[in-house]
């Protein structure tokens, strides 16, 4: 190999490097900010500040008596609650078909800063794997959490 | 003889043949032996022959519903309409594993039977890779995942049927076929490349059969893609076609680099350099495919493609495991034997934007590859859950992809090999006046985002590009006096693969045109709407609610809205969006209604029904769609053209004369 060759092979590598390096510099950083967490009521709180403006799909049961919506149903009230904590939910969406109290939801939003839950997207989870509150438990609460990660990408509700 | 046993038994002769056929095959490749390829070629069909009879079983087991086999036990029901129980073959996880065996017997097969003459150096070797996967499949088929299994008594009298969602759209007959085709498809050019290695030497006789090989599942995997993302488009009502899901980026990151590799190939064929390089992507585009299929069938990811928790997922990783290994050896030995023919090396050719084509092409499998597997190493890791959201893909591919776009100007623009600075320049400015046109026409229909119009001044280029450089040969012939019809045809015989890579080109122009459009332009209404009452109005449209009704079926109920479309007061036509109700699903499934015109699509979701009878809708109004499906069929139409068998050249003529041919028609 000649001299010219080499030299231009030696570059083209830095050169190959240097790019890869960027590549992979603005790859972390951007993924840093399009991470969606995926928490329960008591994980949310737990969090603290931090969930304020994060993206965050939060998993629980809709609370009894707790759903109000408005006379257009445009609006919908309810509190999400895995049995320790409960967190108020606001969404502007129709509610799908299954919706209904006791019923396993995930809503993906984010804390506001007056402390209730602003969400955009409201999915249904109710499937056998996943029963009702008696008795909080938490593998079922995690399977939820996980069966859901699917319909969060496709059935969204409200997020124009 | 039950069906489960003789399905069974065909199972295990198909894992004999290939456990015999591989290692006969890599001892025939190293001696040279005629009589050792014969046989290896006997026991590859004797394995393509017994996988075809082994889901020949299976189907008639499904058509029978014999529930005693406990594939059918677990997918079939005798509610279910016949073709969906034909169907239903890949609606689960041991039958999916049951019909990839079928497809590459199919490929291996193909091999056996297409590359028989004129390639006794490499065949042995080919075929051996070949069987070498077959013995890892059919060991699936045989033990982990057995579709064939019987069922401990009592055997059911009914079965549940495949899942609601794969039912519902005749799309999802098409759409998996297409992408094993694809995807188990990369199967040969991988077999292939090793078989080069194994030999050290790619030579052009060689060449060309790759190249056509690797075109060949390239275009199924489009086609499968596309039909993916269409079919996910007509039936989860969400009004899109593409969510970055963990599995839909498993079929497009082999796509991918397979992409890359036709270019190499192209430049490998033309100038005799960056073998080694396409014989890497050509590797990694295979484990690409285990890596995605290990994805889908181990129940790691949550997806609409995963298949249920299953014990698969670890013996996928071994072989992945297996094969990464395998690669990373036989490169390292064996790359050097590749090594390029001395070329002048020209940067600003043609070559060398097929090089930077390339690497961006790498550069966003990676990114999509990092996005994809981080939630998974995140939880192993940290033990936390994440998915990583879909700004991160856009941000990240969006500039990429407007590289690529960019580049299918500039590189069919330059000419091959060394050029003078002026030829270069006249050939980089000439398009500029179609550029500014495509700017114009998209700012006159109405754009006005940066990206949007970005794309359009992008696509004006490469579309003026794209048609001189596809009709350069035809115009060469007319100058020498043939009229416009005959310059044409002979144009197209002698060098179909040129006319075929511009109509490919053509098509991706329009696709991403019709994506920038779609992605930009998209709105979404929603209400509750009360029958023979008040309307939801979207865009220029009102829509009513003429009634709402259930149809019963035997096997779902289905609970419809009459929507009526009206513009301008003027009557459009019905559309009747619908929920439907399985038995064995406790969520109802809607089926979208969409209403499409050449600009843009109406499309219709029924949400819910509330007590006093109205109903839900939700309205999403996106334009250009059609054109995206429209598009990717011209891309999977002109690579079926690159197949062509070039006329002119003797059938028994080598490849280097052949392209020498290709390669005066090009220059013109």
């Amino acid at each position: 190999m000649s001299d010219e060759r080499k030299r231009r092979r030696v570059i083209a590598i830095v050169a190959l490097l240097v790019a890869g390096g960027a590549l992979a510099y603005l790859a972390t950083a951007n993924i840093g900010e399009s991470l969606v967490y995926y928490w329960s009521p008591t994980e949310l709180l737990a969090a603290g500040e931090g969930a304020k403006g994060a993206s965050i799909r939060l998993g629980g049961l809709v609370a009894d008596d707790s759903v109000i919506q408005s006379d257009d149903g445009l609006t919908l009230k309810f509190t999400v609650t895995d049995g320790e904590s409960e967190i108020v939910v606001h969404a502007e969406a129709v509610p799908p078909a299954m919706f209904r109290e006791a019923i396993g939801v995930v809503v993906e939003g984010t804390l506001s800063t007056e402390g209730h839950f602003e969400s955009d997207r409201l999915m249904i989870k109710h499937d056998n794997e996943y029963q009702a509150p008696e008795g909080h438990d938490t593998r079922s609460m995690e399977q939820l959490m996980k069966s859901l990660q699917f319909e969060g990408t496709r059935d969204r509700v409200g997020s124009s | 003889m039950s069906l489960s046993l003789l399905g069974q038994s065909l199972v295990l002769l198909a894992l004999v043949c290939c456990a015999i056929g591989a290692p006969v095959g890599f001892l025939a490749g190293a001696r040279r032996s005629p009589q050792g390829l014969e046989w290896t070629r006997r026991l590859a069909l004797a394995f393509a022959f017994a996988m075809a009879l082994a889901n020949l079983v299976m189907e008639y087991a499904l058509l029978k519903h014999d529930f005693s086999v406990s594939y059918v036990a677990s997918v079939g029901s005798k509610e279910t309409p016949t073709i969906i129980t034909i169907v239903s073959l890949w609606s689960s996880l041991e039958g999916s594993i049951l019909f990839w065996g079928l497809v590459l017997g199919l490929f291996t097969a193909a091999v056996a039977i297409l590359q028989r003459r004129g390639h006794e150096d490499y065949l042995a070797y080919t075929l051996a890779t070949m069987l070498s996967v077959g013995i890892f499949f059919s060991y699936l088929i045989a033990g982990p995942a057995n579709p064939f299994a019987p069922t401990p008594p009592p055997i059911p009298l009914n079965g549940p049927g495949p899942n609601p969602l794969l039912q519902n759209h005749i799309l999802m007959i098409v759409h998996p076929p297409m992408l094993y085709l694809g995807y188990v498809g990369m199967t040969v050019p991988f077999a292939m490349s090793v078989a080069a290695l194994l030999r050290g030497n790619l030579g052009a006789t060689w060449l060309r059969p790759l190249r056509n090989w690797l075109l060949v599942p390239t275009g199924f995997l489009t086609a499968g893609i596309m039909l993916g993302g269409w079919w996910s488009y007509e039936v989860l009502g969400w009004g899109g076609y593409w969510a970055w899901d963990p599995v839909e980026n498993a079929s497009f990151l082999p796509w991918l680099t397979a992409i890359a590799a036709v270019h190499s190939a192209l430049v490998m064929q033309r100038r005799g350099t960056l073998k080694g390089w396409t014989v890497v992507l050509i590797l990694i585009t295979f484990l690409l495919t285990i890596l995605g299929t290990f994805l889908t069938r181990s129940g790691v990811v949550n997806s609409v493609h995963s298949f249920t928790q299953s014990p698969i997922g670890p013996t996928f990783l071994v072989f992945l495991g297996i094969c990464m290994v395998f690669s990373v050896i036989l490169l390292a030995l064996r790359i050097d034997t590749l090594a390029a023919e001395p070329a002048d090396e020209a940067v600003f050719a043609r070559e060398g934007a097929v090089l930077v084509n390339n690497l961006l092409f790498v550069a966003l499998t990676f990114t999509v590859l990092v996005g994809t597997l981080y939630p998974i190493l995140a939880e192993a890791v940290r033990g936390v859950k994440v998915s990583v959201g879909e700004p991160y893909f856009n941000r990240m591919a969006i500039p990429i992809s407007l590289g690529i776009l960019l580049l299918m100007g500039i590189g069919p623009a330059l000419p091959w090999g060394r050029s003078s600075a002026e030829l270069r320049q006249r050939a980089l400015l000439r398009p500029i006046p179609a550029a500014l046109v495509g700017l114009a026409l998209t700012y006159a229909f109405g754009a006005r985002e940066f990206m949007v119009l970005f794309v359009g001044a992008l696509s004006g280029y490469t579309l003026w590009v794209t048609a001189d450089q596809g009709l350069r040969p035809a115009r060469a012939r007319m100058k020498k006096g043939e009229s416009a019809p005959a310059a044409a045809t002979n144009a197209f015989l002698r060098a179909p693969r040129i006319t075929g890579g511009f109509l490919v080109h053509f098509g991706v122009v329009m696709t991403f045109v019709a994506i920038a459009v779609s992605g930009s332009y998209q709105f979404t209404r929603e209400g509750m709407v009360l029958p023979k009452g008040d309307s939801l109005k979207i865009g220029e449209y009102e829509l009513f609610v003429d009634e709402t009704a259930v149809d019963r079926e035997p096997h779902r109920a289905v609970q419809k809205a009459v929507v009526r479309v009206t513009r301008d007061g003027k009557d459009l036509g019905i559309l009747e969006p619908a929920l439907n109700h399985y038995p064995t699903q406790s969520d109802p499934i809607s089926t979208p209604s969409v209403r499409t015109t050449a600009t843009h699509d109406l499309y219709l979701t029924l949400m819910s029904t509330r007590g006093d009878g109205a109903v839900g809708l939700r309205a999403i109004i996106t334009p250009g769609v059609v054109w995206i499906w429209i598009g990717v069929l011209i891309m999977v139409f002109g690579t079926g053209v690159c197949l062509i068998r070039p006329s002119g050249a003797r059938r028994r003529a080598t490849a280097a004369e052949v392209e020498s041919v290709g390669a005066a028609e090009a220059v013109g």
